[in-house]
């Protein structure tokens, strides 16, 4: 068995054990982690906007997207083009303009957003995508990762994620372009 | 197999791409340098990373275990490999027991090391890399020539070409945006039709059981969530005791690899979705024996960010095909002689020993020492170069003896003012070859030092 020749071998080879860290909780030096949180989002090439209401979400969206035909998500707040229950096979999820999921979290230091399977319906959502909006609530920002794994649990479900942008590549000669194989853009809605 | 001098000379013989080279790694090592010093407490994030994989690697066959109760746990199958061939072997029987014949596959250096593709396609199987750096070097039929820019070499002017050839983009057609959309529609039908998705792991966390992928273009995710079969393959040392160490990880390898904050997707895998099939397989491939070396075991925590690649004086003017093996550059280097002494006694000195990988490794590999300690275990095995070996001994011999030391440097600084040029500069003296020699002084300094005294 190889589990049992490779367990054996760690054991004979093994360093003597030494104690395992505990990091310490780095504090944010931002003032508004808000605002930190909205520039880093930029930087990374997505672009964030407020939104006041459910209905100042939904124009939002419209105005962002005027040409979109389907607008799909899985958010109880959005208005929809088209049902996600609707949209079974991946072909057709491949024909999806718009989609808005649920951020749970958000960080300050990178502008990465967690998500997880239960906010996007379908896990290949946020990738297959053309158009990728997230609703986020602006007082669930945090400073920097240590603090984001604090607050998240990363197996409460099969599946989750950080998202810190448009889908990009700088493989052809550095040059970076956005829109690699997943979402062309990222835009996130600060909405309480 | 050429040594890596003699592959190096040949990429450096045309000079203005191999400066072109230079300055692109130079460009991404300036970016990881800006990023880094953003972050007051980078050096203690080191330090905190460094031991965190210390304390992985005294209680690795532990936390593997745990790693392997959560995963069941979770509804994953795992599975653990001796070797190349046995992962090859596990790959494929997943692939054959679901009837695959198309798979997608995202960045995985672990299965280039295994040669997985060739041996998948060798059995029929269609093979797809689809990060973009990838894809373009498998169009090309060529290695990767870095771990996180595995196209780093190419032109888009290549690439262009290759497209036209094997995607019918425009003829002459070099734009990268343009080029990265063909690749993209290209790419998005075959992970439509893909039956299996294969990726590596950069995490595995054994509280949790979960592993973690880190990609920019979002394709490890595409193949993930549309294949029926989801295949994760890791080395045994991508174990992070707990889910609170990602903080300290993650905030380290984007900006160590390429300058950003993080990647753009972190995705964690813990249970297949539903209707789907999750593996696991786990790889040894020799990294146990690497454990047993107490003077090498450190580089067992190498997270793979490439950082020590792109500041490197060396990879940056030979590139990474001179290094012959999947992982080029400072850790390819000090990996390399502990799989084949004989075969890859060359590496250890395809360095200058300056230290600059030590210092950027987010980690804190001592890479630059293991280098020197290589070095020394080649020497005693006899595996130098007979020129090396040679010069070795004579260096030796008038070291040992003071008369002749002495008349040596007399006889080198008449040498350097009196000779002739060709005398000088010719094959036998590797130290004249593209450099000037030094002004010779006029006294040594045994001379020069008595008469200051004096
Ligand atoms: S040795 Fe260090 S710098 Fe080099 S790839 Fe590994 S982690 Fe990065």
């Amino acid at each position: 068995m190889s589990k049992d020749k490779i367990l054996a071998a760690i054991r004979k080879n093994k360093p003597t054990e030494v104690p395992l860290p505990e990091p310490p909780s780095f504090p944010g030096r931002e003032s508004s982690p808000v605002e930190a949180f909205a520039s880093m989002v930029e930087a990374g090439g997505g672009k964030a906007v407020r939104a006041a209401g459910p209905e100042e979400l939904n124009t939002t969206i419209k105005r962002l997207f005027p040409k979109a035909e389907k607008v799909a998500s899985p958010l109880p707040e959005v208005r929809p083009t088209i049902e996600l229950d609707h949209l079974s096979s991946p072909a057709e999820l491949e024909t999806i303009d718009v989609a808005v999921i649920r951020g749970q979290l958000g960080v300050a230091e990178n502008g990465a957003i967690w998500t997880t399977e239960e906010d996007c319906g379908h896990r290949v959502l946020p990738f297959i995508t053309q158009h990728l909006v997230i609703v986020l609530n602006p007082g669930k920002i945090v400073d920097n990762m240590h603090q984001a794994y604090e607050h998240i649990q990363i197996d409460a479900t099969g599946f989750g994620l950080f998202i810190a942008g448009p889908s990009k590549t700088a493989d052809i000669e550095q040059s970076l372009v956005i829109g690699a194989q997943g979402a062309r853009s990222m835009t996130v809605i600060l909405k309480e | 197999m050429k040594e890596h001098a003699q592959k190096a000379a040949e990429f450096i013989r045309n000079e203005s791409r191999a400066d072109w080279h230079d300055e692109a790694l130079w460009f991404v090592r300036a970016k990881r340098d800006k990023a880094s010093h953003s972050i007051p407490e980078w050096e203690q994030l080191r330090e905190l990373a460094s031991r965190i994989k210390d304390n992985v690697l005294a209680g690795l066959d532990g936390y593997l275990e745990q790693f392997e109760a959560n995963a069941l746990r979770n509804g994953v199958h795992v599975h653990w490999a001796a070797d190349a061939e046995d992962h090859n072997r596990i790959v494929y029987g997943i692939l054959q027991k679901h009837g695959v014949e198309r798979i997608v596959k995202s960045k995985s250096m672990l299965t280039e090391e295994c040669r997985l593709n060739e041996y998948l396609i060798e059995n029929g199987i269609e093979v797809v890399d689809t990060d973009l750096g990838e894809r373009i070097i498998q169009l090309k039929e060529e290695p990767p020539s870095h771990i996180v820019m595995p196209a780093i070499h190419l032109k888009k002017e290549e690439v262009g070409e290759l497209f036209h050839q094997k995607l019918h983009t425009e003829k002459g057609a070099t734009g990268p945006q343009y080029l990265a959309e063909a690749a993209r529609q290209h790419l998005r039908q075959k992970f439509l039709s893909a039956q299996a998705a294969i990726t590596g792991v950069n995490f595995a966390i054994a509280e949790t059981g979960g592993v973690v992928v880190c990609t920019n273009e979002g394709n490890a995710d595409m193949g993930v969530h549309l294949a029926p079969v989801q295949i994760h393959c890791m080395g045994i040392e991508k174990i992070l005791p707990k889910a609170e160490h990602l903080g300290v990880f993650t905030r380290l390898l984007a900006r160590s690899a390429t300058g950003q904050p993080i990647t753009i997707y972190t995705s964690h895998y813990h249970r297949p979705r539903e209707g789907g099939e999750m593996h696991i397989v786990i790889v040894d491939n020799g990294r146990t024996t690497q454990l047993g070396r107490a003077d090498f075991r450190n580089s067992l925590k190498c997270i793979r960010c490439g950082a020590c690649m792109n500041t490197c004086p060396i990879y940056r003017r030979s590139g990474g095909h001179s290094y012959g093996y999947t992982i080029p550059g400072p850790i390819g280097s000090i990996l390399t002689p502990g799989i084949d002494l004989k075969k890859y006694s060359g590496l250890p000195f395809a360095s200058t020993l300056c230290g600059s990988c030590s210092d950027v490794c987010p980690v804190k590999i001592n890479i630059h020492e293991q280098l020197y300690r290589w070095r020394q275990i080649i020497a005693e095995q006899g595996h130098l170069p007979p020129a090396k070996r040679q010069s070795m001994k004579w260096a030796a011999r008038v070291l040992a003896r003071p008369v002749w030391y002495n008349l040596a440097g007399k006889m080198a600084r008449w040498a350097l003012k009196w000779l002739p040029r060709p005398l000088l500069y010719n094959r036998f003296n590797e130290w004249g070859k593209d450099r000037e020699l030094p002004e010779p002084p006029k006294q040594s300094f045994k001379e020069w030092y008595p008469r200051k005294q004096a």
